[in-house]
């Protein structure tokens, strides 16, 4: 368990140590993440190991985003002028982008002969 | 015996307080998610925000505060993403098998994204640095961040933009795609974390496995690809 956590933390690291000494715009954690999934199908023994420990930081994913969203507190005076044409932006942007997304995925699967 | 004002200055100046609260909030969250049979609109995200702005706004605590002991929440974002190449690695075969798709549902569902928001906000009169904030809402937080900064958008708006686009998304994939008729899980997870990042991947995995790993590339390439897109497509409203 603190073994996978410390590898998952190094991975992490490594990240955030190559994006910003090449100045690289990718994230470290992405980058760390793309790194960790290299190792994985090198070291396959690896990748099974790790499955519960790194199940068990996903399964609460949503948990981690709560304190950036409290963040709104700062701006509820924007929110009060600006609010309702945002929301709206944000409402049908990300209805449309669902929706043309899995569309475009779907249809070009099947016309592919890719489904499952 | 000390004053109860005495415990609360001691209280309020320690993580330990707003870490507590934050876990309360979310299990209070996520109780009334289950208790609601899973229902996409009780978001435990949602909920617990709600709950924590209210309590922050009636005890007069500045959000510096509060975040001094959220912050350890909010450090787990990093190894999270990180801990995604496990679910990646898992669906290695079938990822591979849907590359084209894959690809083409990324680069439509990114700009989409980005131009109908960019549109939508423009039409109702929203300028400058606020329009600027909302052009990376679809991406996963650390990253939309930086876009936001370096365009001149205001990065802790587009914090709050990012979440509320991932409640959105998370709220309303499931009927939304029941609704189209969409049945593949991979297409549905990909879309899902193409546009509303790690709350949409969140609530991908708690409606089934494979959509949940689609989502989480979803969620990776977006953010590589509007990194590239945002500051060509904001260009075109400035």
């Amino acid at each position: 368990m603190i073994l996978h956590l410390t590898t998952i933390l190094v991975f992490q690291l490594i990240g955030e140590t190559l994006t910003r000494s090449l100045g690289w715009v990718v994230p470290g954690p992405v980058l760390g993440m793309a790194l960790l999934l290299v190792f994985f199908m090198a070291v396959p023994r690896v990748a099974k190991a790790m499955q519960p420990t790194a199940q068990g930081l996903l399964s609460h994913l949503s948990l981690l985003f709560v304190p950036a969203g409290v963040g709104i507190v700062g701006h509820l005076d924007r929110m009060g002028t600006d609010g309702p044409a945002i929301f709206l932006a944000l409402l049908i942007s990300t209805a449309l982008s669902i929706a043309v997304g899995a569309l475009v995925f779907s249809s070009i699967a099947r016309w592919m002969g890719a489904e499952e | 015996m000390n004053e109860l004002s005495q415990i609360w200055t001691y209280l309020a100046e320690e993580p330990l307080l707003w870490l507590t609260a934050t876990l309360i909030a979310y299990c209070l969250g996520d109780a009334a998610f289950r208790a609601s049979g899973k229902r996409a609109y009780v978001n435990p995200v949602l909920i617990a925000v709600t709950l924590l702005a209210v309590v922050l706004w009636m005890t007069e605590t500045r959000y510096q505060t509060y975040f001094e002991g959220a912050q350890f929440v909010h450090f787990m974002l990093g190894p999270a993403t990180v801990a995604l190449a496990a679910p990646l690695y898992g669906n290695l075969s079938r990822i591979r098998r849907s590359a084209i798709p894959l690809l083409c549902a990324l680069l439509a569902g990114s700009v989409t994204a980005i131009i109908s928001a960019l549109g939508v906000a423009y039409a109702m009169g929203i300028r400058g640095d606020i329009l600027v904030s909302i052009a990376p809402k679809s991406v996963t937080a650390p990253v939309a961040l930086g876009i936001s900064e370096s365009m001149g958008g205001e990065p802790t708006l587009t914090a709050v933009l990012v979440i509320l686009t991932g409640v959105m998304g998370a709220v309303m994939a499931t009927p939304l795609l029941n609704r189209l008729g969409v049945t593949d899980w991979r297409a549905r997870g990909f879309a899902v974390g193409v546009a509303s990042h790690g709350i949409g991947t969140a609530r991908a995995f708690q409606v089934n496995e494979t959509a949940g790993a689609f989502a989480g590339i979803g969620m990776g390439l977006n953010a590589l690809l509007t990194t590239v897109l945002a500051p060509m497509i904001i260009s075109l409203f400035l």
